[in-house]
């Protein structure tokens, strides 16, 4: 990857400043600076409950942080539901738990937003979204409902089903954490693919291999802080946290 | 390396499926479940051998008085004789066709939209929704187009029980969701307002609604103004209801998951456009169970506008039954009764079956 040589001249597309939130009394998110440039792809990680979910999810609005800023593509995220809609057209989300519609078909999940958000006319919605199921290899599964699919086939859908609005970033919680492990190949093959076209990517897993593949820099995170970030190959062969050397060899070990 | 070769599948054992499988574990499976079976049987025996002499084959079907009823069996002379009024109350009987044509036409758009294959689902219903409502009203009611006025007191029977079970249905499904949609807004205004209109409504019998409707709210109004009674039935039936709709559809809401709100979000869906193309085509499957049994109590609850003076089908039947010429003949009426208001509960749940299966999409 020659990611890092060419990043000075590449703009950044999220900022987040001094960013707090609270569940209640309960802080999770301690004071998060993090810049990501475009085209740059980032994987998060850490123990659970150490805030990465909450952080990306606020990067899109479906967490609300209490203190510091958020800018996405030169836009603030305030209160201002405007600027959430414009932002959440331009930042793809994939879930754990895939979260497709099951009363839709394949192909109506993904033509979607497109018709009704991007106000697109719905046969060149239907032709994106056909090429973009070609390009997670499904599209012989388009007709069907997302019940008759497996776990892989879902989230791949769910995959084309957020490219289908073209954003500029995509946001991955944890895409592979609730399949199969016979599936998890077929889906990270996917985020390769897709992290080798370009895309801007924040990924929350705990696939190493992944992160040693295409990541340009790992973050990890406990209780809240990130607590280091490096690029891969020094993260993982010469962490220079305590904790993150702790949890490398709990999760490096097997 | 050996080669893995799946055994082949072989059928079931053959006292297990089909009918004979099916009676040996549903009626059959233990001495005493058998015994159970004979002996509901033998209850069903005597039921239906009963009903069909003294219903069907001893019965007497048509005529113009009592005198017809000769052969000791159930007189449906008293029914047939009264048809009309049953169906139409007091409707001037040289004006009937224009109810008929209100009936044929609801019937129709009805089958139209419930065939799978009918073209133009959306236009229909449209129609049915938007201007279907004011063709009936004038035809009904007359008073314009050089129809004649047919006042709503004369409007009576089936065709009373129908109006009132329609518009209720009609109108308190899309208020019953405005209120739920309302009671779990995030704004505490909207929230509160909803609450205390669906605890009041919920809070109270329909008959003291309906009393209220009838005779205190008149009180309340100028001398002279007047507001027609049935109006004022069905406003309060379709307040009523909309409440018990809106706590049906918030159990909807509930159980769909966080996920496909947040999913729905992410894609950068407004609210109205997440509510109505993602969270209430799935509540809605969900509930159908929940809302045909309200539209079902409902449907029957209708019944009770007899406490105002408005006479629906088992009003009318009643009052019918204290002719001095028919006396004696209430089984037979309270049977008819009866047997109307379980065909069209029974057509509506069966229909309601027909609807969750299709719309079964193999739910997660």
């Amino acid at each position: 990857m020659n990611a890092t040589n060419s990043a000075e001249d590449r703009p950044v597309i999220i900022r987040l400043n001094g960013v707090n939130k609270w569940y209640g009394s309960f802080h999770v998110l301690k004071d998060i600076n993090l810049n990501v440039l475009k085209g740059e792809r980032i994987v998060v990680c850490g123990p659970s409950g150490s805030g990465k979910s909450t952080m990306i999810r606020c990067i899109n609005r479906l967490e609300e942080h209490q203190k510091g800023d958020i800018i996405v593509n030169d836009i603030p995220l305030t209160n201002d539901i405007k600027n959430i809609d414009i932002v959440r057209r331009e930042v793809g989300m994939v879930f754990q738990h895939f979260n497709l519609f099951p009363h839709l078909t394949v192909l109506e999940n993904c033509t979607l937003a497109p018709v009704w958000v991007r106000k697109m006319p719905k046969k060149e919605a239907e032709e994106i979204a056909m090429q973009y199921l070609e390009r997670v290899k499904i599209p012989q599964q388009a007709l069907k409902y997302p019940g008759q699919l497996s776990g892989g086939q879902q989230q791949r859908v769910a995959i084309a089903r957020s490219l289908c609005m073209n954003p500029e970033v995509m946001l991955f919680d944890e895409p592979t954490s609730a399949l199969d492990p016979e599936m998890i190949k077929e889906v990270l093959d996917v985020m390769i693919e897709l992290a080798e076209s370009g895309m801007t990517m924040i990924c929350v897993t705990h696939e190493m291999g992944f992160a040693k593949t295409v990541a340009n820099r790992v973050i990890f995170m406990d209780q809240g802080q990130i607590v280091e970030e490096n690029e891969p190959n020094e993260f993982f062969h010469n962490p220079q946290n305590e904790r993150t050397q702790l949890f490398l060899s709990q999760i490096l070990q097997h | 390396m050996s080669a893995f070769k799946p055994l082949p599948d072989l059928p079931p054992p053959a006292n297990t499926v089909g009918p004979i499988g099916w009676a040996r574990s549903n009626l059959f499976n233990g001495p005493v479940n058998s015994v159970l079976t004979l002996f509901a049987l033998y209850l069903m025996y005597l039921a239906l051998d009963w009903f069909i002499t003294w219903g069907l084959i001893n019965a007497d079907w048509f005529g113009e008085s009592r005198e017809a009823c000769t052969s000791g069996g159930a007189c449906w002379v008293f029914v047939t004789a009264r048809i009309t009024q049953f169906t139409y109350g007091f409707y001037p009987e040289d004006l009937i066709w224009r109810v008929d044509i209100v009936f044929a036409l609801f019937a129709a758009c009805l089958i139209w939209l419930m065939v799978d294959r009918s073209p133009a689902k959306g236009w229909v219903a449209a129609f049915t929704l938007f201007l279907f409502p004011f063709i009936a009203y004038f035809l009904l009611r007359g008073d314009a187009f050089g129809l004649e006025s047919v006042d709503t007191h004369k409007w009576g029977g089936l065709m009373l029980t129908l109006i009132i079970a329609v518009v209720g249905i009609v109108a308190s499904l899309p208020i019953g969701i405005l209120l739920a949609l309302g009671r779990r807004s995030d704004m505490p205004f909207i929230r509160s307002v909803c609450i205390v209109y669906i605890e009041f409504w919920r809070g109270v019998p329909l008959i003291t609604v309906l009393f209220m409707a009838s005779v205190m709210l008149p009180l309340f109004m100028s001398e002279g103004v007047e507001f027609d009674k049935l109006a004022r039935a069905m406003i309060g039936v379709v307040m009523f209801q909309s409440a018990y709709m809106a706590e049906v559809v918030r159990g909807g809401l509930q159980a769909i998951p966080k996920g496909q709100y947040e999913a729905a979000q992410a894609l950068g869906l407004s609210y109205w456009k997440m509510m109505g193309l993602i969270i209430l085509p799935q509540a809605l499957k969900l509930m159908i169970p929940g809302i045909v049994n309200t539209f079902i109590a409902l449907f029957k609850d209708t019944s009770l506008v007899l406490i105002i003076g408005l006479f629906d089908l088992l009003a009318i039947v009643q009052s019918a039954l204290n002719d001095p010429k028919w006396l004696g003949y209430s089984v037979e009426g309270y049977l008819f009764v009866g047997f109307v208001f379980w065909a069209f509960c029974f057509g509506m749940s069966r229909y309601s079956m027909r609807l969750e299966r299709k719309l079964n999409t193999g739910h997660r």
